[in-house]
Parts: structure tokens; sequence; C-alpha cells
């Protein structure tokens, strides 16, 4: 888990690529990077094999729209992508969705790709998780499950209180442990949830979690149209990493905590995707081939289907693939700056959400004209932090009366 | 790191997964949601890494196998490198 970023339904899932496929820098010799004509493999394949989802998350990066979205591929289709992008190269594979356990084929996608030779994750809520299904999936090859927490407001009210939600992800964290797999649990975070990270990290000691990803919102989708809401003040980011440092020192090795920073509060950009094209390939429940799960929002992107053409030529061949390889699409400042090939310009979507031109630098980016926007939301986030004061943090029951109230903590504490 | 002993067993740990991959031209060492691109003798070396085979013995049979000698220097600095970025553990 080395610090990686997984893919799938956290919004951290847009630095996937280029956490999740470092190769292996004192392992490998020192390599020019790929020159940028000859695209390498897609390494990173990500099925959302279905749009599906029993929860209703106010940051789910799936498109807006996705209800309009045509019908779900079939089990046969998706086992000829994996044939096809498996010869390609492709090898880590996601499977995520929605929730993909909504698909009751979802063994028969996982033994397919096993016996393919892919490593398979599967980024899941846990809701359908039975044992039938754990025992079944491990058969079929599966090698790693992320459970991820989905519904911050409606799930995650019902984890800290200590109702259903909680049970259902205390069991399915003992089948995951049962069943071998490292327990890895991935909840997002934002303003609504972050005063909570104590109670969050004990929640995830207590369903003995190995691995904790706290993932900071990233505002594509849902989480866009709901970001003057998501978004954390500065405080109360600095608290939250206060807080995990010091149950780091507590735990120790026996859970580890990543905690991934809105990139909002950042001055460079992340190398989103390692650039598009680069070693990601994302496809939709409807077939859609995607250089990254959010890509649908770019204009002028002709996104090409798998129903109509062969991984291969989806690939090397489709405008939308070819569309932001190299550097001839970069704007200034990022033609000229030398940290391009560092971060690609940083991230696509972003760029085109906040100045309505994808080609232009993330204005994460503080040499970006366009920064200002990025630090005029911080600055409203913390006005209305502030603003909340009175009525903030919530404070939820805890379910283990033998231990104070944790999160009520007032700001005025420190 | 330098106390890894001739006997140690090294392992790919519960979970990873080494395979060769053609598209690459290389061993690739896959683990959750990430992988790591082995270099030629990296790969070699995590390929005899058994949890059955000790140090020594993957030393003697890499020499064997390239007809030189004097590897063991190398080997043993790549498994503690692994080791310590748990791309290895040790088995009893």
């Amino acid at each position: 888990m080395s610090g990686t970023t997984p893919v799938g339904h956290g919004l951290s899932a847009p630095n996937a690529a280029a956490g999740g496929t470092a190769t292996g820098a004192a392992a490998v010799p020192a390599a020019a990077p790929a020159a940028r004509s000859q695209p390498g493999p897609p390494l990173w394949l990500l099925l959302e094999v279905t749009y599906r989802c029993p929860l209703h998350c106010v940051f789910c990066y799936n498109p807006t729209d996705f209800a309009r979205t045509g019908p779900e591929l079939s089990t046969g289709d998706w086992m000829r992508v994996l044939s096809e992008a498996r010869a390609l190269g492709a090898v880590q594979l996601g499977l995520s969705g929605g929730e993909p356990l909504v698909r009751e084929d979802l063994e028969t996608i996982v033994g397919k790709a096993h016996e393919l030779g892919y490593y398979v994750n599967l980024i899941t809520s846990g809701v359908g998780l039975t044992e039938a299904r754990i025992a079944a999936l491990k058969r079929a090859g599966l090698d790693h499950i992320q459970l991820s927490f989905q519904d911050s407001t409606r799930e995650m009210n019902d984890f800290l209180s200590s109702t259903r939600t909680f049970e259902l992800k205390a069991k399915v964290a003992a089948l995951i442990r049962r069943y071998d797999y490292p327990m890895v649990l991935n909840v997002v975070l934002h303003r609504l949830n972050i005063d909570h990270v104590e109670q969050i990290l004990e929640m995830a000691e207590s369903l003995g979690a190995q691995y904790v990803e706290l993932a900071n919102t990233q505002y594509y989708g849902w989480a866009w149209l709901n970001r003057e809401q998501l978004l954390p003040s500065r405080a109360q980011l600095e608290r939250a990493e206060a807080v995990t440092q010091r149950f780091r020192a507590r735990v120790g090795t026996r859970m580890q905590i990543y905690f991934v920073v809105p990139d909002y509060f950042e001055t460079r950009p992340k190398a989103c995707m390692s650039g598009l094209g680069s070693v990601f390939l994302a496809i939709a429940p409807d077939g859609t081939a995607m250089p990254c799960h959010a890509a649908r929002m770019l204009p002028g992107l002709e996104l090409p289907n798998v129903r109509q053409g062969d991984i291969r030529s989806i690939w090397y061949d489709s405008q939308a693939f070819n569309r932001f390889r190299g550097e001839s699409w970069m704007k200034e400042p990022c033609r000229s700056c030398p940290e391009r090939s560092r971060d690609f310009g940083g991230c696509r979507c972003q760029a085109y959400l906040l100045t309505g031109d994808a080609d232009n630098t993330d204005p994460v980016c503080d040499l970006s004209p366009h920064h200002h926007l990025v630090t005029e939301a911080v600055a409203r986030a913390a006005a209305a932090d502030a603003a909340a004061g009175a009525a903030r943090p919530l404070v939820f029951r805890d379910h283990r009366i033998s231990i104070p109230v944790v999160v009520a903590e007032p700001s005025s504490a420190r | 790191m330098s106390e890894l002993a001739e006997s140690a067993r090294p392992a790919i740990p519960a979970g990873m997964r080494l395979q060769w991959e053609a598209a690459q031209e290389a061993h690739v060492l896959l683990y959750p949601e990430g992988m790591v691109k082995l270099n030629g003798s990296a790969g070699a070396i995590m390929s005899c890494c058994d949890g059955v085979r000790t140090v020594g013995d993957i030393v003697a049979e890499l020499e064997r196998t390239f007809g030189v000698t004097g590897l063991a220097g190398d080997v043993r600095a790549f498994v503690a490198l692994a080791l310590e970025k748990h791309w290895l553990e040790l088995r009893e």
C-alpha cells in the first residue's frame, strides 16, 4: 500500500495511476521516460462494472447524468475487454462502480481476470458482501479488497452513531480478515466529517483495519456540485492532520494511516493519471472508454465505446486517448515550465471545471493565472467554517458509553 | 539490514505476486493497487525467493545459472533493499 491512492470510489482516484504504478526506482535501471510519441501499455485498467449503487453519496465522482447512460455491458463484453486489454499489457485491474457487487456476474468477471493474469482489486462499500460471495470471489482469484465509506452523511452518521452501518462494516471487515485479505479501509473526508477524524480512526481500529486511507474529497461529479458545502477549511485540515499524527504515534505499525490532503491546499498540481493516455484506461458501465474516469465531462473528447472498437485501436488510435498525450496541447505557463514533465500540467478535469478550458494549467498550481479561483474557494471555506462555528462540530453519540465523546472538542482548545 | 543471515529464507509476502510481463519485458511485483517493475537482475533474484531457498542457495544458484562468481554482495544488497520496501519478507 506504499502510500498509493486507490483506484475507484475514493475521490483520490484520479491520482491513482500516478501512485499505483510506481516503478521501483531502485530496482529499475535509470531509463529515460518513455517517448511520448510511443505510448506504453494501459497498465491500469479500471472497470466501472455498474453505476447502480445502494448508496447516494454527495461526493461521488460518477457523472451527475449517470442515469442517462446506456445499458450496461454484458458478461461477454467484459470478458472481451479483459482479454483485449491484457493482450496489450494491462495488469492491475480495479473493479468499481457504482457498487460492483450489484453485478451478479462479478465472480465470473473476477475468475476470467485472474485466469488472464491480472492482479484483481475490488473496491466496494461492502453492501452485498456475504460470506458466500467472498468465498466465491476468493476461489475465483480475487487478490485484494478495499472497503470504502461512501455515503459521507447518512452512512457516516449511521456509522458514527453505531447503528446498522457500523454493524455491516464490522461484519464485512471480519469476513475480509477471515478470508486472509488485508483489511483496508478508505474513508472520504470533507468539511462535514473531517472534525470526526479521531472517532473515525477509533472505529477503524475497532474494525481491525490494517490500512486506513483518509482521502479528502476531490471535486468532480457530485462533489463538484457540492463543493461549497464539502471543502474543509485549512484550520479543519490542520486539526485533522494533528489528530492523525497523534493516533499514528499511539497505534504504531499495527494500523497504517494515509492522509491525502485535498489538492486545493497545494501549490503544485497532482500528476493526474501520470498524464492522460499514459497508463490508465477506464471503462464505464455502458462501454465508454475514458483516459480518466472523470473524463466524460471534458468537451471535445470523442470518447470511444468498446462495443464499437477493440481496446488496441481505442488506446493507440482514438482521438480521446491521444488528445492529451505529449506536450503540444499545453498552454503557458505549462508549455515552458521545467516541471511539466513531472506533473503533466495537473488535472485536465479540474482545469476545465475551474477555468472553462481543459488545456489550461490546473489552477491548483500557483503559477497559474487562475490560481486565485482555488485560493478564493479555500477562503470561502474558511468563512463558512467560521460562520458555522456555533453550530459545529456536530456531536454524535458515541457507541461506547464508557469513553467520552471526543469529537466535540471546541477549536478554542488548541 | 546488514545482519541478513546466509540462512535467511526470503519470500514474496502474502498478497503480493511476482510475474513476468511480456508487454513490459520485465518481471513485475504486483501488490494492492500498485506494482513495481523490476530490472533483469532484480527479477532473477526475486524469482528465487520462494521461502525455501536461503540467501546462500540463491547466490549459488544465480552464479551457476549465469556462469559467474561474486554475486553475493549484489544479492544481499538487493534482498536487504527489498525487505526494507516490504517486497520480500523472511521465513523461518
